[in-house]
C-alpha cells in the first residue's frame, strides 16, 4: 500500500515536472531569432512583407505569445504536439518513425556498455595486482578520454574502408527488399558500429566504478564473515561482493538511460543513423518549432520515466531504500 | 583431561615491511580442551586477534606464517592448502566478530545468510535449510524467530545482529568457536545477555570457545582459563580465577587495575552549590519526513528533562544507545536546537540569545568527542586545529598558535606536536588533542560525548586522570555522557540515568551505586561485567570444575 502510494505521489510529481518543461521550452525557442515564416521565406527567394505575413498568420504566429502557449499545452494534453510545416507531417508522426531507430542505437549501446563494463570491471578488481587487470584499466583510461566524434570516424576507418568487416553507415542496406531474419541481421550488421561506439564512453565508466566499488566492498566485514562459513571464492565474489558493489552502479545506469533518445545526436550524425538525433539537428536548423518541441518533449519524458524506474530498481535491490524514505 | 582440540605451538607471524614492529605475535604457543573457554586479553595492537584468524585461515594480505603450528584435532592448520581449511571453517571451526552492525550483508535477509552456512558445505535440502535457520534463531533467542527469518539486518538491533551471528557460527554444531570481541560493541545490559548466551549454548553443547577481549570484566563473566597478550607475546597464561585474584605479570596487573573498580568514590567537597548550568523542560522530537500519503515516524529523544550542574562538580548522563543522552549533550552545546525548554548557563538563557551574543556565550561551552580518529581534519595541523576556535574569536592567529602549544603541554603533550598531522598519533594521543582543543576557548563547561569509549583501559585511564587534574586546575565543570557505569562510577559527582529520553534516576554517584532505586538502574549495574556481587561469585566456582 505504501508502495503504491508513493508511487502516486512520485507521478503526479513528475505530472508537474513535465508541464514546466512544456512551458520553459516553449519560451527558449522562442528566445532564438528568426522563426519558420522568415527562413521559408529567405529559401524560397522572397523578400515580400505580405508573403511573410501570410505565412504567420497560416503557422498562427501572428497570436501573442500566451495565445500561442495555450494552444500548444491544450493540443499536447490531446497527445496533438502540432504539425511539421517543413516536413509536411504531424509532429506525433514523425517522432514515432524516427523513435525506433533510435531506440534502437542508444538501447543496444546501454546494454553493451553495462554488461562489458561490468564484466571488465569484475576481471579488473579480481585481478587488481596482475597485468591483466591493468591492461583493462589502461584500455578504459583511454576511452574514457578519447573524444567520442574521433572515435566514430576512427571506426568507420578501420572497420569499413580498411578492413571491410562492417558496412559504414545507414540503417540497412540501401535497394535491398530483404525482409524478416534477413533484414534483421542486416540492420544488426549496420548497428554494430555505432552502438559500440556510443557505448564505449559510458563502458570506460562503469568498468572503473565497478572495480573499484568491488574493491572496497571486499574490505567489508561482512565478507570476512562469508569467508568464515566456509563459502568458496567465487560464490562470495558474486553474492556478497558484486551485489553490493552494484549500487551505485544503478544510479548511473539510471543516467546514461535517461539520455537515450537526446544523447546520440553526435552518432547517428557521423553514421548517418535515421534516429531522432539527427531529426533534432534538422529541426532546429529549419526553426521548425513544432517538430523540435515534440523532440525535447520525448527527451524530457525519457529522463522522468528512467529515473521513477532507477528509483524503484534501487528499492529492489537495496532494502535499507524504504526505511530512509 | 583428553588431547587439547587445539593446539598452537610457538606461533609467529610477521608483519608487512616498515610496521612500527617486526612481529604480529612471536613464539605464542596455547592449548584448548574440549569444552573448555579461554580467554585471549590485551589492548589494541597486542596480536591477540591475529592468532584467532591464523587459525581461521583469516589473515590480513601482508602477514605470513613464518613458524609454529597450529594443530586442529591432530591436523596442522597452517599447513593445510586453502580448500582443506575451507572445508573446515563454518562447519568445524565457528567464528563471531566484533561489529555485529557491519558483519551481516546487508542485502541478504538473515535466513538466507543462516542457510548459505549449510549451502557453503553442499548440507541439506533448501527446505531443511530454512527449517534449521528457523531453529537456530529460536535456539539464540531472538524474538519472533519466524519474521526475524525474514528481516534484514538493518531491521534488527545490534544485540539481534550479533545473535544472529551465533546462530551462523553455530549451525554446523562446530566443535570450537572463535569468537572476536563479540561484545565490545554493545550496550553494557545487551553484553551480558550476549555473555549469558554463548556461556550457555557453549555448555550445552561441550564446545571448547576461544574468547578475544580486551575486558577483564568479560573474563571475570565467562572464562576458564586466560591468556595474557602484550606487543605480540603471551605475558601470562593460567586459571581464569587464579589470574583474576593473583596476578604475576606487570602488565596483568596494570589491565586488572585499569579496570573502573564499579563502585563510586565518596562524594567530594568543595562544589559550588550555585548552579553553572540549569536545564529546564527539554524536549526534543526527531521526525522522519513523511511523503504525502506516508505517516510520519516521531522518536523521542529527550522528553521534559531537566537537571542542574553546579560549578566544579562532574555529572555524568549515563544510559544505553538510544536513551537520548547525545542528544541532551549536543543540544547543550549548540548543535542542535531542543524542540522546547531552557538552557541557562550562569544565569543567561542560550536559546533567547542569537548572533554575536550567542557566539559570545557559546565559547563558555566546549565539547569532547567520542571518536579521536573522526573528530579532527586530518589534512590539518594539530597547532592549527587547537588555535582555529581562538582565531575565529577574534585572538590573533600568532598569539593563538603559541597558547595551543602551551595547552598541548599542558594535556602531556610535547609542544612540537602542533606541527603534525592527526595521522602520527595515537588515539589516546589525539583524544589529548581534543581535550586541547576544547580548553582553547577557556571554557567553563567541559561537554565529553563518550570521551573514552573508543580507547584500550589502561589509555582510558590515563585520560580520565587527565580530565581530573584539568578539572581542579582550571576549575572547569564537566558533564560526562558515558554508556560505561564503570566509567562514570571512576570519575563523576553526580550521576543522572537516562533511558528512552527521560531521567529516570539522579543523584550522588555514590548513592545510585550503592542504592539505587529505578528497576532500570538496577538491571544497569546487575548488567557490568565482572562486578563482584553475589551473581558472578556463584558463577564463577560453578566454571571452576572443568578446568585443567
Amino acid at each position: 500500500m505504501r508502495y503504491l502510494s508513493l508511487i502516486a505521489s512520485r507521478l503526479l510529481k513528475a505530472v508537474l515536472v513535465l508541464l514546466a518543461i512544456l512551458i520553459l521550452n516553449f519560451f527558449l525557442i522562442h528566445l532564438a531569432p528568426g522563426d519558420p515564416a522568415m527562413v521559408m521565406a529567405g529559401e524560397a527567394g522572397a523578400t515580400d512583407a505580405q508573403f511573410i505575413a501570410d505565412l504567420r498568420e497560416r503557422f498562427g504566429l501572428d497570436q501573442s505569445l500566451p495565445m500561442q502557449l495555450w494552444h500548444y499545452l491544450a493540443g499536447v494534453l490531446t497527445l496533438d504536439f502540432g504539425y511539421s510545416y517543413r516536413q509536411q507531417m504531424p509532429v506525433l508522426d514523425l517522432i514515432l518513425e524516427r523513435l525506433p531507430a533510435t531506440l534502437l542505437l542508444t538501447g543496444a549501446a546501454f546494454v553493451i556498455s553495462l554488461g562489458c563494463g561490468i564484466v571488465a570491471g569484475m576481471l579488473a578488481a579480481m585481478r587488481a595486482k596482475r597485468p591483466s587487470g591493468s591492461l583493462i584499466m589502461g584500455l578504459a583510461l583511454l576511452f574514457y578520454a578519447t573524444p567520442l566524434y574521433w572515435v566514430a570516424m576512427m571506426a568507420v576507418l578501420v572497420f569499413s574502408v580498411f578492413l571491410g568487416w562492417l558496412p559504414a553507415y545507414g540503417y540497412d542496406t540501401v535497394g535491398s527488399d530483404a525482409t524478416g531474419l534477413a533484414h534483421a541481421l542486416d540492420v544488426a550488421e549496420h548497428l554494430i558500429l555505432p552502438a559500440t561506439t556510443l557505448g564505449l564512453f559510458f563502458m570506460a565508466v562503469y568498468t572503473r566504478m565497478t572495480r573499484a566499488s568491488m574493491l572496497s566492498v571486499a574490505q567489508q566485514d561482512f565478507v570476512k564473515t562469508a569467508r568464515a562459513k566456509g563459502l568458496a571464492p567465487g560464490m562470495i565474489q558474486r553474492r556478497h561482493i558484486l551485489r553490493n558493489a552494484l549500487l551505485p552502479i544503478i544510479t548511473l545506469a539510471g543516467l546514461q538511460a535517461g539520455q537515450m533518445v537526446g544523447g546520440a545526436v553526435l552518432t547517428e550524425t557521423v553514421f548517418a543513423w535515421p534516429g531522432i538525433g539527427r531529426l533534432m539537428y534538422e529541426a532546429l536548423m529549419q526553426r521548425d518549432y513544432n517538430l523540435l518541441l515534440g523532440i525535447f518533449f520525448f527527451c524530457a519524458l525519457l529522463v522522468i520515466l528512467f529515473n521513477m524506474l532507477t528509483d524503484v530498481i534501487y528499492r529492489l535491490a537495496d532494502p535499507r531504500i524504504k526505511e530512509a524514505a | 583431561m583428553s588431547e587439547p582440540l587445539l593446539q598452537i605451538e610457538r606461533l609467529t607471524l610477521a608483519l608487512p615491511e616498515g610496521a612500527d614492529r617486526r612481529y604480529a605475535v612471536e613464539d605464542v604457543s596455547y592449548s584448548l580442551a574440549a569444552g573448555e573457554v579461554l580467554c585471549v586479553v590485551g589492548e589494541s595492537g597486542s596480536g591477540k586477534s591475529m592468532t584467532a584468524n591464523a587459525v581461521m585461515g583469516l589473515l590480513p594480505p601482508g602477514l605470513r606464517v613464518t613458524q609454529g603450528r597450529a594443530l586442529f584435532d591432530g591436523a596442522d592448520l597452517l599447513a593445510m592448502d586453502e580448500p582443506t581449511h575451507r572445508a573446515l571453517r563454518g562447519r568445524r571451526i565457528g567464528m563471531v566478530f566484533q561489529e555485529p552492525m557491519t558483519a551481516l550483508n546487508p542485502l541478504m535477509r538473515v535466513g538466507d545468510q543462516i542457510a548459505e552456512v549449510f549451502e557453503a558445505h553442499g548440507l541439506l535440502t533448501a527446505r531443511e535449510r530454512r527449517e534449521k535457520a528457523l531453529a537456530l534463531l529460536e535456539e539464540v533467542r531472538l524474538p519472533d524467530p519466524p519474521s526475524a527469518l525474514r528481516a534484514y539486518p538493518f531491521e534488527l538491533s545490534g544485540g539481534q545482529r550479533q545473535r544472529v551471528m551465533i546462530a551462523m557460527a553455530l549451525a554446523l554444531e562446530p566443535q570450537l568457536l572463535v569468537a572476536d570481541e563479540p561484545t565490545t560493541a554493545l550496550d553494557v545490559t545487551t553484553q551480558a545477555q550476549i555473555l549469558h548466551l554463548i556461556r550457555d549454548l557453549q555448555k550445552r553443547r561441550g564446545m571448547a570457545v576461544m574468547f578475544i577481549t580486551h575486558d577483564f570484566g568479560v573474563v571475570a563473566e565467562i572464562a576458564d582459563r586466560v591468556c595474557v597478550m602484550c606487543e605480540g607475546r603471551i605475558v601470562e597464561m593460567g586459571d581464569a580465577r587464579e589470574v583474576l585474584a593473583s596476578p604475576r605479570h606487570a602488565y596483568t596487573r596494570t589491565l586488572i587495575a585499569a579496570i573502573p573498580g564499579g563502585v563510586a568514590a565518596p562524594a567530594r567537597d568543595g562544589a559550588d552549590p550555585a548552579p553553572l548550568l540549569t536545564v529546564e523542560g527539554l524536549n526534543k522530537v526527531y521526525r522522519s519526513r513523511g511523503g504525502w500519503w506516508q505517516p510520519r515516524r516521531e522518536v523521542v529523544a529527550l522528553d521534559e528533562v531537566g537537571f542542574t550542574l553546579g560549578r566544579g562538580e562532574t555529572l555524568g548522563i549515563v544510559g544505553e544507545s538510544g536513551s537520548g543522552k547525545s542528544t541532551l549533550g549536543r543540544c547543550i552545546v549548540g548543535l542542535e536546537t531542543p524542540d522546547s525548554g531552557g538552557i541557562r548557563l550562569a544565569g543567561t538563557d542560550l536559546r533567547t540569545l542569537t548572533g554575536q551574543a550567542l557566539r559570545e556565550q557559546r565559547r563558555h561551552i566546549q565539547m569532547v568527542f567520542q571518536d579521536p580518529y573522526a573528530s579532527l581534519n586530518p589534512r590539518i595541523r594539530v597547532g592549527m586545529a587547537i588555535a582555529q576556535g581562538p582565531i575565529a574569536n577574534g585572538v590573533p592567529r600568532a598569539r593563538a598558535l603559541e597558547r595551543a602549544r602551551q595547552l598541548l603541554t599542558t594535556v602531556g603533550l610535547d609542544a612540537a606536536a602542533a606541527d603534525r598531522f592527526p595521522h602520527e598519533f595515537s588515539g589516546g594521543q589525539r583524544q589529548r588533542i581534543g581535550i586541547a582543543r576544547a580548553l582553547a576557548l577557556d571554557p567553563e563547561l567541559i561537554v565529553a560525548d563518550e570521551a573514552v569509549s573508543a580507547l584500550d583501559v589502561s589509555i582510558q585511564a590515563q585520560v580520565l586522570e587527565l580530565l581530573e587534574r584539568l578539572k581542579t586546575e582550571l576549575s572547569l565543570s564537566l558533564l560526562f555522557i558515558t554508556h560505561d557505569l564503570r566509567v562514570a562510577a571512576q570519575i563523576c559527582d553526580r550521576l543522572i540515568v537516562m533511558q528512552k529520553g527521560c531521567i529516570v534516576e539522579q543523584g550522588s554517584a555514590e548513592r545510585i551505586f550503592q542504592a539505587p532505586s529505578h528497576p532500570y538502574t538496577r538491571e544497569l549495574l546487575a548488567a557490568i561485567p565482572g562486578r563482584h556481587d553475589d551473581a558472578t561469585a556463584a558463577a564463577a566456582p560453578a566454571a571452576a570444575p572443568r578446568m585443567p
